[in-house]
C-alpha cells in the first residue's frame, strides 16, 4: 500500500538540516504502524511526506502503486485516498461541524449535498458527537475536535489514514476518547501510520513499530520484540525514557 | 457635609461632570465658530443652500411656428416633439413627458402652449453627490477585483506574478493620487479613448487596488498555515482551498481594515474634480465661485461625504457582526 524506498530530504533554514537520511518502509494494506521517537527525529517529516505536504529531494513513495514524486501525478487525486489527521486539529474556524466533514465530499467527489450530510452525519456518530453538528470549532473541546477531524478525513472513504501526533495537542482526560476512535479504525482493517507518543496505544494496535533518530530508521519490530527486546541501544535508552 | 462629599467621589457624579464638560466644550465651539465668522462680517445665507439640492424648474414651451407634429418621442422623463413647418424644415420642441399634449398628425400653431408649469430637478449638489456615489462604488468593485488578484499574485511562489505584482504595488504606492489621475487623463485616457468618467475610475481603482492587495495580502498570510494543509490534504486543489477555506477566513479578518480603505477612496474621489468632473466636492467649488457661498456650501458637501461614509462604517458594522457567528 505504501512504498517508501532510500527518501532523503533536508531543510535550509538558518541551518542545514537533515530531516530523513535513506529512509525505507513498506506498509501493507490493513496494516498497523506506529512511528515514533524522540522530538526532531524527523518522524512528521516522514508522515508528511507521505501526504506531499513535503517533497522529497531523492528517492521515491509509491501511494497504492502510484509514484508520488512524478510531475505527472495528480497529486490530488492521491490525496483524496489519503486521509491526514494534524496534531493542531486544523478544523476549518468558518464553517459548522456539518460543512467541515461535508465540504471536501461535495468540492473533491463531486457528492450532493445531501449524501455527503448523510455520510457526515453517520461519520459523526461513528465519532460520537452527533450532536455537535451545528456547533463551530470554537465551541467544542480538544478531543471533540480531535474527533470531528478524524470524521472529516474519514469523509473522503480514504484507502490510508495518517495521524501526525494526534493526542499530543490534548488535556489527558481527552486523549482516551480520541485514542479510542483509533483502536476502532484499526480494528475495521483500515491502512494506519500513526506518529504518536502513546505507547500503550502501539503496543495494544500496532502491527510494527517503527523507531526513528536523527532522520534514519533505527529499527522495525513487532511491538512485542520493541518493547521486551529491543536490539539496539538507542531504542532501549528511548523506552527508557518514555516508559 | 459627610453626604456632599460621599457624593462629590461617586463614580455617578464623575461620570455627570464629564458629560457636562462635553456639553460645554461642544456649545463653546458653535459660540466660537458663530463669533469668529461676526468678525469677518459673513453673511450667512443657509436659506441658498436647499436649492442646490433640489429646486423647482420652471417650464414653458410655446410654438415658434405654425407646423405639423411628424413625431412624438419619449426618452425618460423628457419627450421631444419633432414638427415640420410649411417650407418643410424641422423645429424640435422638448417637454416634461407627463406634459405631452399633441399626437402625431397635429396642427401646431405659434404661439400654442406645448408645456407649461413647474416640475423638481436635482441641484448641483445632489448630482455631484450621485456621481461621487456611481465613482466610488465602481472603484470600490473594480479596486477590490483587482486587488484580490494582485493578492494572490503577490503570494505566488513563481516569480512572473509575484514581481509584476510587487511592481504595480510599489509604482502605485510611490506617486501621488492626483499625477497618477492626470497620466490616466492625459495619457491612458488619450491612448484607449477613454471618456473623462471613465479615466477617473481607473485611476482610483489601481490606486485603491495596490492597497487591497497588501490587506488582502495580510490577510491570507494571517491565517493559519494548517487550514491550507488541512484543505490539501483532503484532496482540494490550490483554488479550491483558497476559495473555500482560506479567504473566507481570511475576508472576515480583513473587514475593519478594508472598510477603512474604502472609505479613504470615497474621500480620495474629491480628486477627480481635476478632470473636469463635477462630483461632489467640484459641485461644491462651482456653487462657490458663482454665489460665494463659501461656508455653507462647504459645510453642506462635508456633511454629504460624512453620510455617504458613515453608512459605509455602519454596513461594515453589521457585516462583522453577521460574520461573527462562529468566533
Amino acid at each position: 500500500m505504501i512504498d517508501v524506498k532510500g527518501i532523503y530530504k533536508t531543510f535550509y533554514s538558518r541551518h542545514k538540516v537533515e530531516a530523513l537520511v535513506d529512509v525505507s518502509l513498506h506498509v501493507e494494506k490493513g496494516e498497523v504502524v506506529v512511528i515514533c521517537g524522540p522530538s526532531g527525529s524527523g518522524k512528521s517529516t516522514l508522515l508528511r511526506c507521505l501526504n506531499h505536504l513535503e517533497t522529497i529531494d531523492q528517492g521515491e513513495i509509491l501511494i497504492d502503486t502510484i509514484l508520488l514524486n512524478d510531475s505527472r501525478t495528480n497529486i490530488n487525486k492521491v490525496r483524496a485516498e489519503v486521509g491526514m489527521v494534524f496534531q493542531s486539529f486544523n478544523l476549518f474556524a468558518h464553517m459548522t461541524v456539518l460543512e467541515n466533514v461535508s465540504i471536501a465530499q461535495i468540492k473533491v467527489r463531486k457528492r450532493s449535498r445531501q449524501e455527503a450530510t448523510k455520510i457526515g452525519m453517520e461519520l459523526l456518530e461513528k465519532v460520537g458527537i452527533p450532536e455537535k453538528a451545528g456547533s463551530y470549532p470554537s465551541q467544542l473541546s480538544g478531543g471533540q475536535q480531535q474527533r470531528v477531524a478524524i470524521a472529516r478525513a474519514l469523509a473522503m472513504q480514504p484507502k490510508i489514514m495518517l495521524f501526525d501526533e494526534p493526542t499530543s495537542a490534548l488535556d489527558p482526560e481527552m486523549i482516551g476518547e480520541v485514542l479510542d476512535v483509533m483502536k476502532t479504525l484499526a480494528r475495521e482493517g483500515m491502512t494506519m501510520c500513526c506518529v504518536t507518543h502513546e505507547m500503550g496505544f502501539a503496543r495494544e494496535v500496532a502491527d510494527r513499530i517503527v523507531f526513528m533518530d536523527e532522520g534514519r530508521i533505527v529499527e522495525i519490530g513487532t511491538p512485542q520484540q520493541i518493547f521486551n527486546e529491543p536490539r539496539e541501544d538507542r531504542t532501549k535508552a528511548f523506552l527508557a525514557q518514555i516508559l | 457635609m459627610e453626604i456632599f462629599n460621599d457624593l462629590l467621589h461617586s463614580e455617578r457624579f464623575r461620570r455627570s461632570l464629564s458629560w457636562a464638560a462635553l456639553v460645554l466644550i461642544i456649545v463653546g465651539l458653535i459660540i466660537g465658530t458663530v463669533h469668529t465668522t461676526n468678525k469677518v462680517d459673513y453673511i450667512w445665507r443657509w436659506e441658498q443652500i436647499p436649492r442646490y439640492i433640489f429646486f423647482q424648474e420652471t417650464i414653458e414651451v410655446t410654438v415658434e411656428e405654425d407646423a405639423t407634429v411628424t413625431a412624438v418621442e419619449r426618452d425618460g422623463a423628457d419627450t421631444y416633439i419633432i414638427a415640420l413647418n410649411f417650407l418643410d424644415e424641422e423645429q424640435y420642441y422638448t417637454v416634461p413627458s407627463h406634459m405631452v399634449s399633441v399626437k402625431t398628425g397635429d396642427e401646431l400653431q405659434r404661439g400654442q402652449v406645448l408645456a407649461e408649469g413647474r416640475r423638481w430637478k436635482p441641484g448641483l449638489l445632489l448630482t455631484g453627490l450621485i456621481l461621487t456615489l456611481e465613482i466610488s462604488v465602481l472603484s470600490i468593485i473594480l479596486g477590490v477585483v483587482i486587488g484580490l488578484i494582485t493578492g494572490l499574485a503577490r503570494l505566488s511562489s513563481s516569480p512572473a506574478p509575484k514581481w509584476l505584482a510587487i511592481g504595480y504595488i510599489e509604482l502605485i504606492r510611490g506617486t501621488p493620487l492626483l499625477v497618477q489621475i492626470y497620466i490616466f487623463y492625459f495619457f491612458v485616457g488619450q491612448v484607449f479613448r477613454l471618456s473623462n468618467f471613465m479615466a477617473g475610475v481607473l485611476a482610483l481603482s489601481f490606486f485603491a487596488g495596490a492597497y487591497v492587495a497588501e490587506i488582502i495580502r495580510a490577510g491570507i498570510q494571517s491565517i493559519h498555515k494548517g487550514q491550507m494543509e488541512a484543505a490539501r490534504s483532503l484532496g482540494m486543489n490550490y483554488p479550491q482551498a483558497m476559495r473555500y477555506i482560506i479567504l473566507p477566513q481570511a475576508f472576515k479578518r480583513i473587514l475593519p481594515p478594508l472598510a477603512g480603505q474604502f472609505i479613504s477612496l470615497i474621500k480620495d474621489s474629491s480628486l477627480v474634480g481635476v478632470i473636469a468632473l463635477v462630483e461632489l466636492t467640484r459641485a461644491g467649488r462651482e456653487i462657490g465661485t458663482s454665489t460665494f457661498n463659501y461656508f455653507e456650501v462647504f459645510f453642506t458637501v462635508a456633511a454629504l461625504y460624512l453620510i455617504l461614509t458613515f453608512s459605509l462604517s455602519m454596513l461594515v458594522q453589521f457585516l462583522e457582526r453577521r460574520f461573527a457567528a462562529s468566533d
